[in-house]
């Protein structure tokens, strides 16, 4: 099932509507801030600058945030893939023995389908997050990856806690979120794991670092007595300090906020003397087909820090929702991403599912052309299988090689020269790859026609003859459907320009 | 035409019509030819012009839109300047000719795309003639940034400047800069999404009780339009080449 045949059902759907106003109406806040702050255009620059630095070398820098978390105590875990991964936190909960896990708001753990995974070995899972936790009661995945629970209506929520709370719920939102405190505050306090992804892992200090409105970061990384951290490998950052430009760039993305109520960071576990953090702290490094795209014109995405920005500046988004894109990333990253991390099994349709407006382009804090890597992709995908060709014949993300970047220090980290010239355009010099003969033979045979001037017009004349007997409009015309279902078409006109042209150079 | 002028200060634009335009919007290319004109130029039309090609890579074809490309930048190369009333077909002009194409026709693309301006961006960046001596009667307009113009080509208020200095109102809407749904084939591949874009856009201009609805795309305009005869919202929509070139002397 398509973007395309999911669409009209979240169209007709009112509270989906309703909700999605608010996010049009944070994309607008977002932009005017972005426009009226006078060094925007620089911060993006250098943040986006900062963020492709680990291109050059991910694996090096992956070697590097490897050693960097050892030296401080974290145990480390690099999982190739999603199943890795979630195996890797399964036997961590297993050894340690966990029963009640509570999260801090995450995405990769979406990616890993880590819930289900736990769930199947007994472990008691708490969505942390107070929009996660929505979902998670519903039964449902988050439709947007900063707001998961924006798709429900105030209305829905009370709904969903009333037969948690054994009574009915007013639809207040202090009340709601009353409930959800006292009942989230008590599984905070008895959990024994705590699960969290991260928003950056620094390079140079091992510190992983969690911005939250809620403070479920913060919970998840003081009180639990084991800490699980899922980090994508595109999460690294050079140094700590690279943090004074990414996170504000985020914080006013995402959220519209100059820093967030929260920021947690955690450099290792506790350390002797230390009243709070985890006794043990676990980091699994996920890969899921990042490092497959370095290299890539799709490499650009690695930069992405997961604002949301796009999401809300999408119309198509802000049309149809999270959910219609079946996707754990929806609107235009998402669009983008899905193919690539999946392998090319899934999302196939959704690059298509975009005017192209390039709103996506145009608010992304760190500069990735989104709306050029989308028209990309859809070229790329025509022939079957994986966009890009994927690792499993070459280096799998396996233990660190030995020696490498270990016992690095904060000094040798100079701050790296920024490239040469703004953003690159994705693989203008990349061939495509190569695609079946016969797809899109359709547009091939309609660039022959159309790049002789003669048959040009004559399709044009047909055109007219065609939709001759309609002048002015057309309400059906056969093979035509996608337009005339909803629109009328127009009808060719009748003179067309270069007659209307000629008569006026030479006189009717 | 006024003869009397010699031939050098009389800039020769060469009119890329677009095949839109060219097929169900020929009034549109009348009027601009008569605003070119009015500025000063000498106007063209390339006869062997046809698309930009524009459909073809937005469908995951870019080889078949090379072609379409090659052949426009042979037919305009000639040309020291080429105007079209669109943003977007100039818009795969200047950002995705250089990229689809390589070696010397790259080289040759990047020439003519250089050479090649959406109308507003001519009349008021390049013939600098914001004042057209036109004169706008009716009511309040209302403008809509079509999407490859605002941000592929970065046109600014070149819209709003030409309206307003012909004396038009201009009222604006929550979100001029929002996408009409239009997007080439995405229009008929995402039939609804793309309708509930153009309501939003047709309900937003009803708001503004604005008597037209004004944008520099045929395309968008097209499909607004069309939009318009089912859902009846919104007050008419025409292209800035029609109102300016009504209101001249």
């Amino acid at each position: 099932m398509t973007l395309a045949a999911r669409a009209p059902a979240a169209l007709a759907d009112e509270h989906l509507q309703q909700a999605l106003g608010r996010i049009t109406d944070r994309y607008r806040l977002v932009r005017a801030r972005a426009r009226e702050a006078p060094d925007t255009v620089d911060r993006k620059q250098r943040a986006g600058e900062i963020r492709r630095e680990i291109l050059a070398d991910l694996d090096g820098w992956i070697d590097q945030v490897t050693a960097s978390l050892e030296l401080v105590g974290a145990v480390v875990h690099r999982c190739a893939t999603a199943a890795e991964a979630a195996d890797a936190v399964v036997a961590i909960a297993r050894s340690e023995g966990s029963r009640l896990a509570v999260k801090s708001k995450s995405m990769a753990t979406e990616e890993i389908h880590l819930n289900a995974a736990l769930e199947a070995i007994g472990v008691e899972v708490i969505e942390g997050d107070l929009g996660e936790y929505i979902v998670q009661i519903a039964g449902e995945r988050p439709s947007h990856i900063i707001t998961p629970a924006i798709h429900k209506t105030l209305g829905q929520v009370a709904d969903l806690f009333s037969p948690l709370a054994g009574r009915v719920l007013p639809v207040e939102r202090e009340a709601l979120c009353a409930f959800a405190r006292d009942h989230l505050r008590t599984k905070f306090l008895n959990a024994d794991l705590g699960i969290t992804g991260a928003n950056f892992v620094a390079a140079d200090t091992g510190t992983i670092v969690l911005v939250t409105n809620e403070g479920n970061g913060r919970m998840a990384t003081t009180v639990p007595r084991v800490q699980v951290s899922v980090v994508p490998i595109d999460k690294i950052v050079p140094r700590l300090a690279d943090l004074g430009v990414i996170l504000p760039l985020l914080t006013e993305h995402a959220t519209n906020q100059s820093i967030t109520a929260y920021l947690s960071m955690t450099t290792g576990p506790r350390r002797p003397g230390e009243i709070d953090g985890p006794e043990v702290l676990h980091v699994v490094l996920l890969d899921g087909h990042r490092r497959d795209l370095v290299g890539t014109p799709y490499e650009e995405m690695l930069a992405c820090i997961r604002c949301g920005a796009c999401l809300n500046a999408c119309p198509v988004y802000g049309k149809v929702g999270g959910h219609a894109y079946d996707s754990v990333y929806p609107g235009p990253m998402g669009s983008v991403l899905t193919p690539l991390l999946s392998g090319g099994t899934e999302g196939r349709d959704l690059p298509f599912a975009s005017s192209l407006c390039g709103a996506c382009t145009e608010i992304c804090p760190v500069g990735i052309p989104l709306a050029d890597l989308l028209v990309r992709l859809r070229a790329d995908l025509r022939a079957p299988g994986p966009v890009v060709p994927l690792r499993t014949a070459r280096t799998p993300l396996g233990p660190a090689s030995t020696g490498s970047g270990t016992g690095a220090s904060i000094d040798s980290f100079e701050p790296a020269r920024p490239p040469a010239a703004g953003f690159p355009w994705p693989g203008a010099d990349v061939p495509l790859r190569r695609s079946p003969w016969f797809r899109s033979i359709g547009w091939r045979i309609w660039a022959g026609v159309w790049c002789r001037p003669q048959l040009y017009r004559a399709t044009l004349a047909l055109g007219r003859l065609v939709t001759w007997r309609r002048r002015g409009w057309c309400r059906r015309l056969p093979g035509a459907g996608g337009w005339t279902a909803t629109r009328d078409l127009p009808s060719l006109a009748i003179p067309g320009f270069r007659r209307r042209w000629a008569d006026r150079e030479h006189g009717p | 035409m006024d003869h009397s002028e010699p031939a050098a200060v009389r800039p020769q634009v060469a009119l890329f019509v677009t095949c839109t335009v060219d097929s169900v919007a020929p009034q549109v290319g009348m009027a601009t030819v008569r605003l070119l004109e009015a500025c000063g130029a000498e106007v063209v039309l390339p006869r062997a012009q046809t698309c930009c090609g524009q459909p073809a890579v937005n469908s995951g074809a870019p080889e078949a839109a090379a072609v379409l490309a090659r052949h426009f930048v042979e037919v305009f190369e000639p040309f020291e300047t080429i105007v079209s009333p669109s943003g977007s077909c100039v818009a795969m002009v200047r950002h995705w000719y250089p990229r689809l194409l390589s070696g010397r026709w790259r080289t040759r693309a990047e020439a003519v795309a250089e050479r090649t301006h959406e109308l507003t961006d001519y009349l008021v960046n390049v013939a600098r003639r914001t004042d057209l001596d036109a004169v706008i009667a009716g009511g309040p307009l209302a403008v809509h940034d079509s999407c490859h113009g605002l941000r592929v080509l970065g046109l600014g208020n070149a819209a709003r400047d030409l309206l307003g200095t012909a004396g038009a109102e201009i009222v604006e809407m929550a979100d001029p800069e929002a996408c009409c749904g239009f997007g080439g084939t995405f229009a008929l591949k995402h039939t609804e999404v793309s309708s509930a874009m153009a309501d939003a856009k047709l309900r937003d201009a009803a708001a503004t009780g604005a008597a037209c609805l004004v944008g520099g795309d045929a395309g968008c305009l097209v499909h607004l339009e069309g939009r318009q005869r089912r859902c009846g919202i919104g007050p008419p929509v025409r292209h800035i080449a029609e109102v300016l070139a009504e209101a001249l002397p």
